[in-house]
């Protein structure tokens, strides 16, 4: 039986990168004594695939990974029983059965909501809050993204669904973005940013953005006509 | 939740800022305001390192059970987060409450290897306390030391106020209740400090002085002041089957070097290498119950959720109970999807029959250690194990499909030749030669096999027969490297043959600090000063800044490494009594020379003095 688990991400556990934050599944889900189904040959794993790494430093109220159980009771008592396994800072939000035919978790990101904050002593010194929107009118926005070997020019305009300025729940400025985060065209909330910041005249200094990933999206729509969905909108209660 | 010491901008930009933040799994976050006595365990070293040590999870759980107490971690910052820190002026801090050290009642160091010791003082200097116990106050935390080191501890004593010698799980109690009555009396520092000395096992530096010979030995080590015992001796649990075992360790997030649950199934070794301080340091053997130890195992493995268990002990083929553990960990483990990773054992049937059903064969390989390269150094030393078990071992394994065999030696024991040292490169290419021999040509899988050589060099230990050796000079542990790879490049079957090789400079370092007296302690501050830090990694290691340090302070190498000792000289940790008496060990030095074995513990008592500690091997079948 296929399983997908919704989770948060915040407080310290934040700095815990990507593959810790796997093997601090697999002994989570030992610790809770699910009954998790294992790969077969001479090193066995439990089998559990995640959506999307998630940056060091970065929290996040949508991180999704699968899990194939050979028995559970039911979504509410496994849910349960890994929450207690839990660390402070860590959350299961939402356990569900997937269709047999489910897309695994990887495979089926095609999305991200991020907010974005600029840290005490880090805010741009220009008025970015009403500049948003201007920059988000424009027909391209040509980036250098860098790589390992080389920079390449491109142009993230297509890859933004949605970009704002709001007011968080503290009436604190922020900006929300929904961009690409499928594994072939994945942008980093800061790359977008650093466009924005640079077409103002400003640079992004290092550590100056608090990034919160709101929730991680697959596309039930078609690819001219997306229709984004939570990861977890695929699987069903049980 | 509590606030970070250290600052998003400063977290992002070290190396594994998840070294720094607390929060594990299991990690034991008490209300302050609730606790009388705050406690920070230190191992002085990266955090990888030291969540590994079972020793201060021991006495973190234990001290955690004390409801007037709480004990924190805390490591070694890395240089990244050092340099930061320094610019700062950000106190080190524990990383449970993330508060500040400084603030705590005590700060406990446990010591395992020489080489930290520049790292005791990165730890005390970040915290912001005083370097010398003379210079502390009443605001400073109490700063205790414990470890295999404190066997010696006066290399580094002006640093502390006081060591534990001996095993945590006994004396902390009465020392923790000593400080809350010292504290509600309104007494001073120093006070505290006279009263402990009187406690078993706590040695307070401080009312202890050495008068020196004109050669530089000592001449005597005496307390100054009436009512502090003149030897101090080691604290043992003796009922190991019923005290303190973390049932509920904590669970690092990044990849420590245990990431497992360790199980140690007994303290001390009945073996009696003469080169081995941890043999003699832990007599006598005690043996854990085996019905207790399969019930730490279960309520372990499900605690950590940790995928592996391992088994601890300096010997684990002598634990009486091994085969009826070994078969319920298999039953356990293996329906479980968890690893059973059992290394010190000796290679025999048994042995191999265990680890086909625990490893994969393909990838695992077997480790000797037959530690000399002869059976006459072989027998000096006291290392029972002669080349015909190694061989049957090997060819044993080989049929049972092992390709690998890994072989460990030392380089520099006493009485040893060129003859001795070519042993090993003789043993060496026998073990290949076994393999052509028994695994015919259309089996072998992998082609060949492979033998990995390593040489470490010999370093005079106190507490051990050979605390008397002339340790070796560097170029004397070259020059015996060169003659080893030389000799092993000779070999008929050379090419299955891998060399591997220790540094020798820091083996010497090494040397110095574990024989060396006060005297040493301004070496280490001096080097400190100048940069060294993480000496034990070896790309921090910094030989000429050491070896220009000793030259500074007046202070020679050889004194301490290769000089012939006498067998009445008063050595700086004479004033330890460990159970096993002086006598014994010269008596085992005057059977090294004269290439006798002794038996284990098990064949025969020696009479080495452990006994009077009144159980474990001593008194086995003696009830």
């Amino acid at each position: 039986m296929k399983i997908r688990i919704k989770f948060a991400k915040s407080g310290a556990i934040r700095f815990v990168g990507h593959l810790d934050v796997m093997r601090y599944f697999q002994k989570a889900i030992r610790r809770a004594g699910i009954d998790v189904a294992y790969s077969g040959g001479f090193s066995p794993h439990q089998i559990m695939s995640f959506a999307a790494p998630l940056g060091v430093g970065l929290t996040s109220h949508g991180e999704y990974m699968d899990i194939e159980v050979v028995s559970a009771a039911s979504a509410s008592e496994l849910k349960d029983s890994l929450n207690n396994a839990m660390v402070p800072g860590m959350e299961i939000v939402s356990v569900t059965k997937l269709p047999d035919d489910a897309m695994n978790a990887m495979a089926s990101v095609a999305a991200a909501k991020y907010t974005v904050r600029f840290r005490e002593g880090y805010e741009p010194d220009f008025d970015w809050e009403t500049q948003t929107a201007a920059f988000y009118a424009r027909p391209s926005i040509p980036v250098t993204k860098k790589t390992k070997k080389s920079e390449v020019e491109m142009d993230i305009k297509p890859s933004i669904y949605a970009l704002e300025s709001v007011k968080d729940e503290n009436g604190q400025g922020v900006i929300r973005m929904m961009v690409d985060a499928s594994s072939s065209g994945n942008i980093k909330p800061g790359l977008v940013i650093e466009a924005f910041l640079a077409e103002n005249g400003s640079t992004l200094s290092d550590f100056a953005l608090e990034i919160t990933r709101e929730d991680t999206f697959t596309n039930a729509g078609t690819e001219d006509e997306p229709v984004f969905i939570s990861l977890d909108a695929v699987g069903n209660e049980f | 939740m509590s606030k970070l010491a250290l600052r998003d901008e400063i977290l992002l930009q070290v190396e594994k800022p998840a070294r720094y933040i607390g929060n594990e799994v299991n990690a034991v976050v008490k209300d302050k305001d609730t606790v009388s006595v705050r406690m920070a365990m230190c191992f002085p070293d990266i955090y990888e390192i030291g969540m590994s040590h079972l020793g201060i999870q021991i006495l973190y759980d234990m001290l955690n059970s004390f409801e007037d107490v709480w004990c924190e971690r805390v490591y070694s910052p890395w240089v990244d987060l050092d340099k930061i820190m320094r610019e700062e002026h950000i106190p080190l801090f524990a990383l449970e409450s993330q508060e500040p050290v400084k603030d705590m009642d005590f700060l406990g160091i446990t010591i395992q290897y020489e080489m930290c010791y520049t790292n005791i003082l990165q730890i005390l200097d970040l915290s912001q306390i005083p370097l010398l116990a003379k210079d502390r106050t009443l605001d400073h935390p109490i700063v205790i030391g414990g470890g295999p080191c404190t066997y010696n501890p006066e290399p580094i004593a002006e640093f502390f106020d006081m060591f534990y010698i001996g095993e945590g799980e006994t004396m902390y109690r009465e020392l923790i209740d000593l400080y809350k009555d010292s504290g509600k009396k309104g007494e001073s520092r120093i006070e505290f400090l006279r009263r402990a000395a009187k406690l078993s096992g706590i040695y307070v530096p401080m009312f202890y002085a050495v008068d020196y010979k004109e050669d530089g030995t000592i001449f005597g080590m005496k307390p100054t002041e009436e009512g502090i015992p003149e030897t101090v001796k080691k604290e043992i649990e003796m009922t190991v089957s019923d005290t303190y075992y973390p049932m509920k360790p904590v669970v690092p997030f990044i990849k420590a070097t245990q990431d497992r649950v360790v199980l140690e199934i007994q303290r001390g070794c009945i073996r009696g290498c003469r080169f081995c301080q941890a043999g003699q340091l832990y007599r006598p053997v005690r043996e854990r119950d085996v019905e207790v130890l399969k019930g730490y195992a279960v309520e372990m493995l499900k605690n950590t959720g940790h995928e592996e268990i391992s088994l601890s002990s300096l010997s684990s083929s002598d634990y009486s109970k091994l085969p009826e553990l070994i078969d319920f960990l298999i039953d356990e483990c293996g329906e479980n999807y968890i690893n059973i990773s059992l290394p010190s054992l000796r290679i025999d049937a048994f042995s191999l029959d265990v680890m086909s059903k625990v490893q994969d064969i393909r990838k695992s390989s077997l480790t000797f250690a037959p530690e000399a390269g002869s059976q006459r150094l072989r027998d000096v030393i006291n290392k029972g194990l002669t080349e015909e078990v190694i061989l049957k071992g090997a060819a044993m394994a080989f049929e049972g499909g092992w390709t690998r065999v890994k072989l460990y030696f030392m380089l520099g024991l006493p009485t040893e030749t060129p003859e001795d040292i070519k042993g090993i490169a003789d043993l060496s290419n026998k073990i290949a030669a076994i393999f052509f021999e028994t695994v015919p040509k259309e089996e072998r899988k992998n082609g060949k096999v492979q033998i990995v050589s390593s040489t470490s060099f010999f370093i005079p230990k106190p507490f051990t027969p050979f605390q008397w050796a002339k340790m070796c000079t560097k170029e004397e542990f070259i020059e015996k490297a060169y003659l080893t790879r030389s000799a092993i490049k000779e070999q008929l079957n050379q090419k299955s043959i891998k060399y591997n090789w220790h540094e020798a400079d820091v083996s010497v370092m090494e040397g110095v600090f574990a024989r060396g007296d006060r005297k040493i302690a301004a070496v280490i501050r001096r080097a400190y000063e100048k940069g060294c830090l993480f000496d034990s990694w070896s790309e921090h290691f910094h030989n000429d800044v050491w070896l220009e340090t000793f030259e500074e302070c007046g202070i020679s190498v050889d004194f301490y490494t290769t000089r012939e000792r006498s067998l009445d000289e008063v050595f700086p940790w004479d004033f330890i009594d460990c159970g096993v008496t002086k006598n014994f060990l010269k008596k085992e030095w005057d059977k090294a020379m004269e290439e006798i074995v002794s038996p284990n513990c098990r064949i025969q008592c020696l009479g080495c003095g452990a006994a009077v500690f009144g159980g474990g091997v001593c008194y086995e079948d003696k009830n």
